[in-house]
């Protein structure tokens, strides 16, 4: 079911809240064992929101999410719910305050089934960095989900939830949206407010939905997207009726296909989806041409570079004063050394001290300052190729899903599988995933839309445009 | 293998600023580690970036400022819930130095 679809039959009391909260706890306990999408379920909570929800239905006052089960990735501060960022450091935490993204969609009575499983601190690219063990694909659960957000990309494929939140900081929403055969969108940086969100690098962070259709992605993002004080990157730009945007035509429409994205490396049937897909807009009437990002080599250098440097920076709260793991120690710098060496997984303490390495006396220059111009350089790219062209389509993973434990050995190996993600943040652009096809193995494979700065309507229109012509076809799930 | 681009020093002195106790096989790994990924990185030096500015902000937002007054209400026992250890209405820690 869609949201689309639960909304009519909720307006139309064909079904309750309570019903459609209880069946996606249903579902969450007859899979959960198997894929580990969840972290903490909300079983009460789910229900009072939903009796709630059914209150509003009933008298009519229903906004457009009211009664819908979402998935919420652990990095959203939720009052009164644990929220563990998949850490051994804030393993029991509970926050007294919720995120901008979360107060939103509580007063739109939407029914929050749980906190779904990450990449702790949202640094991976599988979610097999979690304190809370991996998540598994729903269509091979012996591959990934994904990551960082692979709960919730795993959960909405396996409707344990009808959407689902993410963040986007490397392609964490995008990858495992491809990998789980759903659609995932990164907002333009600034879109949507970060307060509240657990911050990995603050000027990559995005917030963003999962969903099974664009259209419902879209539902989200408008619910969710828009201007806060509370943060003061976010932007206030009015948000546009992004349904709206989603007129079904895509005639004329320039698609730029970038020539750096198309090369050796990269799995034969992924690619073969992903110009399958343009050849398709093709025949609905856009226009394919080709553009050039020539710094897209150095993306993954100058990410690896300043979000690590930024994280570093940001995971320096977690000292075990005020909140979280506390080891004994007999004085405050053991307190530190020892919550922290505790408490943090092996890729954390990888990524601070490589951040801390780049920032430290001696290599600033080198290291950080160096990679910010580069990021000036990659900016450029699209500045420039946006000239030519009103989206860019890409892949948005070199591969499907690998197996668990297959990457894990070798971190940088890991690094380059973001290849195609990762430029887009550094940008600071929208970009989303939508399933184009399936490999050989029946592994999902998603077409990457990106559009420039607050170009939302136009990936949406595009990506919902060819959902609706038929270009592809869901499959279900091995759960 | 190529020359370590960090030495065990190098990790040791990290470790220090980044407050993380590290045991000796961590240093050893994030030794070979960190080399390997600094070793990738140096790709960037590849690039002539003298006459280009740096981003260190994609949003347009700048640096707002907003009234000094105060928006919210004091909550210290909400604030003090999560206290590992609290004593009234402070945090309570170790011994700053012995």
């Amino acid at each position: 079911m869609t949201i689309a679809e639960a909304r009519e039959r909720l307006r139309r009391r064909e079904i309750s809240a309570r019903e459609l909260a209880r069946a996606c706890l249903d579902r969450i306990a007859a899979v959960e064992p198997r894929l580990n999408a969840f972290i903490t379920v909300c079983e009460t909570e789910a229900m009072a929101q939903a009796e709630e929800a059914d209150r509003r239905l009933k008298a009519g006052d229903a906004p457009a999410l009211c009664g819908i089960p979402l998935g919420i990735k652990d990095i959203y501060c939720t009052r009164g719910v644990r929220t563990t960022c998949a850490s051994r450091i804030l393993s029991n935490f509970v926050p007294p305050f919720d995120a901008t993204t979360i107060e939103k969609l509580r007063a739109q009575g939407a029914v929050f089934v749980g906190k779904t499983n990450m990449d702790e601190f949202a640094m991976g690219s599988s979610t097999e960095n979690s304190a809370f063990g991996p998540t598994r694909n729903p269509y091979d659960l012996e591959r990934v989900a994904g990551g960082s957000s692979g709960g919730s990309a795993a959960a909405v494929a396996a409707d344990e939830c009808l959407a689902a939140l993410g963040t986007d900081t490397g392609g964490s929403i995008r990858e495992p949206a491809s990998f789980c055969g759903v659609v995932g969108i990164k907002p333009t940086y600034s879109r949507v407010s970060r307060y509240g969100v657990v911050a990995y690098a603050s000027s990559l962070d995005q917030v963003g939905p999962f969903a099974k259709t664009v259209r419902d992605a879209a539902l989200v993002l408008g619910a969710v997207a828009g201007a806060d004080p509370r943060d003061s990157t976010c932007s206030a730009r009015p948000v546009p009726d992004y349904e709206a945007a989603l007129v079904g035509d895509v005639r004329a429409i320039r698609v730029g296909v970038p020539r750096e994205y198309f090369v050796e490396g990269m799995d034969p049937e992924v690619e073969s989806a992903v110009r399958g897909a343009l050849a398709r807009l093709e025949a609905m009437g856009a226009r394919c041409v080709e553009i050039s990002l020539p710094h897209t080599g150095y993306a993954i250098a100058a990410y690896y570079v300043i979000a690590t440097a930024e994280a570093s920076a940001n995971l320096a709260r977690y000292d075990g004063v005020r909140y979280g793991l506390r080891a004994p120690a007999a004085n405050s710098i053991e307190l530190y050394n020892r919550t922290r060496a505790q408490g943090f997984g092996a890729e954390v303490k990888r990524r601070i001290m490589l951040g801390t390495f780049a920032l430290s006396a001696g290599y600033y220059d080198a290291y950080y300052l160096k990679a910010q111009k580069v990021r000036t350089l990659i900016r450029g790219d699209f500045e420039a190729a946006f000239k030519t062209c009103d989206v860019i389509a890409a892949p948005v993973a070199p591969t499907t899903a690998f197996k668990l434990g297959e990457k894990t050995d070798d971190p940088l190996q890991m690094y380059l599988s973001d290849i195609f993600t990762i430029s887009v943040n550094l940008a600071g652009l929208p970009g989303m995933s939508a399933p184009c096809g399936y490999d050989g193995r029946g592994m999902p494979v998603g077409l990457q839309l990106i559009g420039p700065p607050f170009g939302e309507e136009a990936i949406l229109r595009a990506g919902d445009a060819w959902e609706r012509a038929g270009g592809f076809e869901r499959r279900p799930t091995r759960v | 293998m190529a020359e370590s681009k960090i030495s065990l020093e190098q990790v040791r002195h990290v470790a220090r600023l980044a407050r993380l106790e590290l045991t000796a096989a961590e240093e050893q790994r994030l030794q070979l580690e960190l080399s390997d990924i600094l070793g990738y990185v140096d790709k960037l030096n590849q690039l002539d970036t003298a006459e280009v500015a740096p981003t260190a902000q994609v949003g347009e937002a700048g640096t707002p400022a907003r009234e000094d007054a105060v928006t919210n209400r004091a909550a210290p026992d909400a604030m003090l819930a999560n206290a590992p250890a609290r004593d009234g209405f402070l945090f309570k820690v170790p011994r700053i130095i012995d």
